[in-house]
């Protein structure tokens, strides 16, 4: 036995899933090494099983799951031995976690103090006293506000960033040897979340505390850890230092998953995305020999097709990667078919928005609510100002509760505006609800939906609701219908076989193809999307984000597109409007909203960001506080209470002026227009790369 | 919260206003007809249009003054009893109203009086007066005021409801918690199978079993409960038995379904991951998120159990609530039923509010919303 054990070492591990259809295996022949204080990343899309593995390490694996094959030895012993009580004593103490959904981890119905005094008092022999004061100290490390105030609250009256301090000060409560955070931020927004990955940094550095880091996003696996494997399909596929994947990595499925990552620095001209065509494989329908084969374009029946393929050792720098043709083949001659597009020359004016407002009444909480007195307002979009062009591409960027989804709905005419107009043609979109449109006007405007889960009936097949669209639209009718939905499924990419298909037999990415088919299949001049692929995995966002640009194109439609994702936007979108709280903090062409001058939000929310671009270092702003909730703005700017570049007296007193810079660029700010000139970029590229190596 | 309470209670003060104009329109709105079951099938017009006319569903004076003073105004007057007069409309051409006592006129002559009627509002109000304040008229089948009989008849139910709910909460709830705590497991199937059985058996089914078992086969159990000799625990035994046989089951399966729902979630993974025991997990985390359904269920199963108590009743012969409104209905006794009626709609939206209240304490996420 050796003297000093690795605290954490995976030897081929397997684990299943028992199913009706059989075993299923989630994850097959994995392997790490992990000491103390050592931070390692596990990435890849849903389904490929890296959350699977932060939970068999806990032995945690439901009803259904169990580890079917492997060993796993947590400071020298295998965790087979371990007992019930054993394992019990580790769960929460030496090993813990920090989970996807905050407030789903915690309890509803009890106090944070409770829930978070659990932990020392389960696993230490403490008094209460001590254990509080140590909860509070953690609390605090965790940087929020009045401990003490926040160990009296219910999990509900938390904000979501608040919640996952508290996730994570639970699982810093026994000082863990082993964090295991599970797509920690995964449900916050991009300010809350650089400011939690900042203290999982800090604090996995102040306790030596060792990380398994799962994560779909490789921007996040740059910004926190030393080490990554990438995992497709059950398997790692390639491992090793994360600035050695980065520059060199040798599997066709990591290359092909950067070259699906839009890039903070480039757009859709410059550097069009590459999708990695094909789907993921169901795990009950692998392919046989590399389970990536059937999308690579590097795949050969005899050396790929046959067996299993097992991992090898790449360099001398620990890089391992699990495909057989790594070494013959040359990236620097490889260069994959991609979309290159021309700029679109934009045409006339198509849709003006002047002034829209969206006011909700909230019931009172006063006793004169009784009697429908004292109503309190959200005011959910305030001065809304833009026009869009026809085939522009227009984002609306923000926050949750900035009021962009709101406005969809004021312009789809879901709900009444409150004040203001959409001028489109002749008519007033903010006045006319959409029982009230005529079926030109309704097929004019079209909307793609965020979920497509959720958006297409699972009772009739897909091409009945391409069909009932048709119809509805006045696109066709009669026999040219079915015409029509072929046409539109040719159009979408998608087999015509599939309009048999119900919504359950089609993946993720091809309901949202039938979302897009289905918003397209009238004469459609304005397309409103609201985060049409932000449910999806990266190498499906791609091949969708790809198809829609190229509908958009060919129709000359004009796309609102509606996305947190500023990567995203800033690689398809042509002008850009950024929302906080309900108003417009600045707007102006892409070009200019990603340089300086910034608004203030602008420049944190860029610099929150994360990148998979080991080449860009950025600046680091990290807000301070709270997102204000919308019954309570704060008065004069909205940002005034999150603001790093914030004038005392005056932000927090007056709305701030709108700053007119050119090529249409504004920005509303107290800062003056010299100032504002004199900021300096967010993103700089580094010259010169250095490998490990 | 104090002002959560009062919001629910206004709206329940309302809910009880519209259920009584419901009661109201349903049973008052013909006066005819009223009288027609008070006092009897066979009673002739003139005794209908004096009970009426006592019942304040006619105007009628006691005042000679003002009886002149009616007479002034066109209207004819009749003398109901020792100086009450009724006062009617003016007769049509060619009819004679004689001047007599109204018991003493026969039907022909009497079927022309339009004897003026107290206006509907006027009598939505004292009606809904009387009510507020207990006085809920007479009971023409118990020759008592209604109230005589209906308070003890409440109370008697009441001790059924209670032992029901005694025995019905704990059981039930353990059931379903024991059930959900593993989907899926034997202990699941064999808790969930005896729910859905006991559950399944109709009240009249289950009574009718377990008296021939314990009444005529063992003799263990008296097989009436009218308590005719004082209260006897004995006799309590089978109507409760075969009530809380029915509850608990349904009850059983909410329970096992929240329970299971719970236990399914992602904070019960995170106390498990903590390192707590299954028994802390459940014991601290998972049962009280889990009885916030049921306790709703349960609370919501008390109207339920004051009307539904009648088949037991009936086959016990137990004095209750529930037999009272099966012979208020079978006599066509219409204060009682209206008395009945008005009892149900107050323990309905009573037991509401107290489900509100308990609701706010037992789930942290309403009180501060």
């Amino acid at each position: 036995m050796s003297t000093n054990p690795p605290l954490l070492e995976i030897k081929n591990l397997n684990v299943s899933y028992h199913t009706r259809k059989g075993d299923v295996p989630a994850v097959i022949d994995f392997n790490l090494t992990l000491n103390a204080g050592e931070s390692v990343g596990l990435v890849g899309e849903s389904g490929c099983g890296k959350s699977t593995v932060s939970l068999a390490l806990m032995r945690y694996m439901g009803n259904n799951g169990s580890i079917s094959g492997g060993q796993v030895f947590f400071m020298g012993r295998d965790m087979a031995t371990f007992s019930n009580e054993e394992l019990r004593a580790l769960r929460g103490s030496k090993i813990a976690m920090i989970y996807q959904e905050p407030f789903a981890a915690l309890n509803p119905c009890m106090t944070i103090g409770k829930q978070l005094l659990e932990v020392p008092l389960t696993h230490e022999d403490i008094s209460e006293s001590e254990a509080k004061a140590r909860t509070l100290q953690l609390l605090d490390d965790v940087r929020l506000p009045d401990p003490q105030r926040i160990i009296e609250s219910y999990p509900h009256q938390l904000s979501g960033g608040q919640q996952q301090r508290v996730v994570i000060a639970m699982a810093l409560l026994s000082n863990p040897k082993l964090l295991l955070l599970d797509e920690p931020t995964t449900a916050l927004d991009v300010t809350v979340e650089a400011a939690i990955v900042n203290i999982v940094r800090d604090i996995s550095k102040k306790y030596g505390t060792a990380m398994i880091y799962v994560s779909h996003n490789m921007g996040l696996i740059l910004k926190t850890c030393e080490r990554v494997a990438v995992m497709y399909s059950g398997q790692v596929i390639e491992e090793g230092k994360v600035q050695d994947i980065f520059v060199n990595s040798r599997h066709p499925y990591t290359r092909g998953l950067f070259r699906c990552i839009p890039n903070i620095t480039a757009d859709k001209n410059s550097r069009p995305l590459s999708p990695i065509r094909g789907q993921l494989p169901l795990a009950t329908n692998r392919p046989k020999g590399c389970y990536f084969g059937p999308r690579c374009d590097f795949f050969e029946e005899e050396k790929c097709g046959k067996d299993l393929i097992p991992i090898s050792v790449a360099d001398s720098n620990g890089q391992r990667v699990r495909c057989t043709r790594w070494q013959e083949i040359d990236w620097d001659n490889y260069h994959p078919e991609v979309n290159q597009r021309e700029k679109a020359a934009i045409g006339e004016t198509l849709v003006q928005v002047r002034d829209v407002k969206k006011t909700y009444e909230l019931p009172s909480e006063s006793p004169l609510g009784l009697f429908g007195g004292g109503k309190r307002e959200v005011k959910a979009v305030q001065d809304l100002s833009f026009e869009a062009k026809r085939k522009e591409i227009v984002a609306i960027v923000g926050e949750s509760g900035c009021g962009k989804s709101t406005f969809a709905k004021v312009l789809m005419g879901l709900e009444g505006g409150s004040g203001g107009s959409i001028v489109m043609g002749n008519e007033d979109l903010a006045v006319l609800p959409v029982g009230d449109r005529t079926s030109e006007t309704i097929a004019a405007v079209q909307m793609i939906f965020q979920n497509p889960n959720d958006t297409l009936n699972p009772t009739h097949s897909v091409g009945a609701q391409i069909a009932r669209s048709i119809r509805k639209l006045g696109a066709a009718s009669g026999e040219d219908v079915e015409r029509k939905v072929d046409s539109l499924l040719d159009l979408v990419k998608l087999p015509r076989s599939y309009k048999n298909y119900k919504p359950s037999q089609l993946s993720g990415g091809q309901k949202q193809r039938i979302g897009i088919a289905r918003a397209f299949a009238g004469r459609a001049n304005l397309i409103v999307a609201d985060e049409p692929v932000s449910a999806l995995d990266v190498s499906v966002q791609a091949a969708v984000i790809d198809l829609l640009l190229d509908i958009q194109a060919k129709n000359d439609t004009t796309l609102l597109f509606i996305s947190h994702d500023l990567s995203l936007v800033r690689y398809l979108a042509d002008r850009i409007i950024v929302m906080y709280l309900g108003r417009i903090m600045e707007q102006g062409q892409t070009k200019d909203i990603f340089a300086p001058p910034y608004h203030p939000y602008t420049e944190a929310l860029l610099s929150a960001v994360p990148i998979a671009d080991h080449r860009i270092e950025k600046e680091e702003i990290i807000l301070e506080g709270e997102l204000p909730s919308a019954i309570n703005p704060p008065p004069g700017c909205p940002f005034s209470s999150r603001c790093p570049r914030k004038i005392e007296g005056v932000c927090d007193k007056e709305l701030p002026p709108k700053r007119v810079f050119p090529d249409g660029h504004e920005i509303y700010c107290h800062i003056e227009e010299q100032e504002l000139k004199k900021m300096q970029p967010v993103f700089r590229m580094i010259e010169k790369v250095q490998t490990t190596a | 919260m104090l002002l959560l309470i009062l919001r629910r209670f206004s709206v329940l003060v309302l809910t009880m206003l519209a259920m009584s104009l419901m009661v109201f329109a349903v049973l008052e709105t013909n006066p005819e007809g009223l009288a027609r079951k008070a006092i009897g099938q066979f009673s002739t017009v003139a005794q209908r249009t004096a009970w009426l006319a006592r019942e304040n569903y006619y105007v009628s004076v006691s005042d000679a003054e003002e009886k002149v003073a009616f007479e002034e105004k066109g209207y004819v007057t009749f003398s109901v009893n020792e100086g009450d007069w009724l006062i009617a409309h003016a007769p049509e051409e060619g009819v004679v109203y004689p001047d007599k006592k109204i018991s003493e006129m026969v039907d022909d002559e009497v079927n022309v009086i339009r004897a003026l009627q107290v206006p509907m509002a006027k009598r939505y109000v004292t009606w809904l007066g009387k009510f507020v304040v207990g006085d809920f008229g007479y009971s023409y089948r118990y020759k008592v005021p209604v109230s005589k009989v209906l308070w003890p008849r409440l109370l008697e139910t009441g001790k059924l409801i209670a032992l029901v709910l005694l025995f019905m909460i704990p059981l039930s709830l353990l059931l379903g918690v024991l059930a959900g705590m593993r989907e899926g497991s034997f202990q699941d199937r064999a808790f969930s199978f005896i729910s859905i059985m006991t559950t399944s058996v109709p009240e009249f089914a289950s009574a009718v079993l377990l008296a021939a078992v314990f009444v005529f086969w063992l003799g263990w159990l008296p097989g009436t409960s009218s308590m005719s000799s004082g209260f006897s625990w004995a006799e309590m035994v089978l109507p409760v038995t075969v009530v809380t046989l029915y509850a608990t089951g349904y009850i059983a399966r909410i329970t096992r379904a929240s329970m299971a729902e719970v236990m399914r979630s992602h904070f019960i993974r995170t106390a498990r991951l903590k390192g707590l025991s299954r028994r802390q997990v459940i014991m601290r985390h998972a049962l009280r998120n889990a009885l916030i359904t049921p306790v709703t269920a349960i609370l919501l199963q008390i109207p339920w159990l004051l009307s539904g108590v009648i088949v037991v009743e009936y086959f016990f012969a137990y004095k209750g609530f529930g037999t009272l409104l099966w012979e208020a209905i079978n006599n066509t006794d219409p204060f009682l039923i209206e008395a009945c009626a008005m009892v149900s709609v107050v323990v309905v939206v009573t037991s509401q509010l107290i489900m509100d209240v308990l609701y706010i304490y037992i789930n942290p996420r309403i009180r501060f919303q």
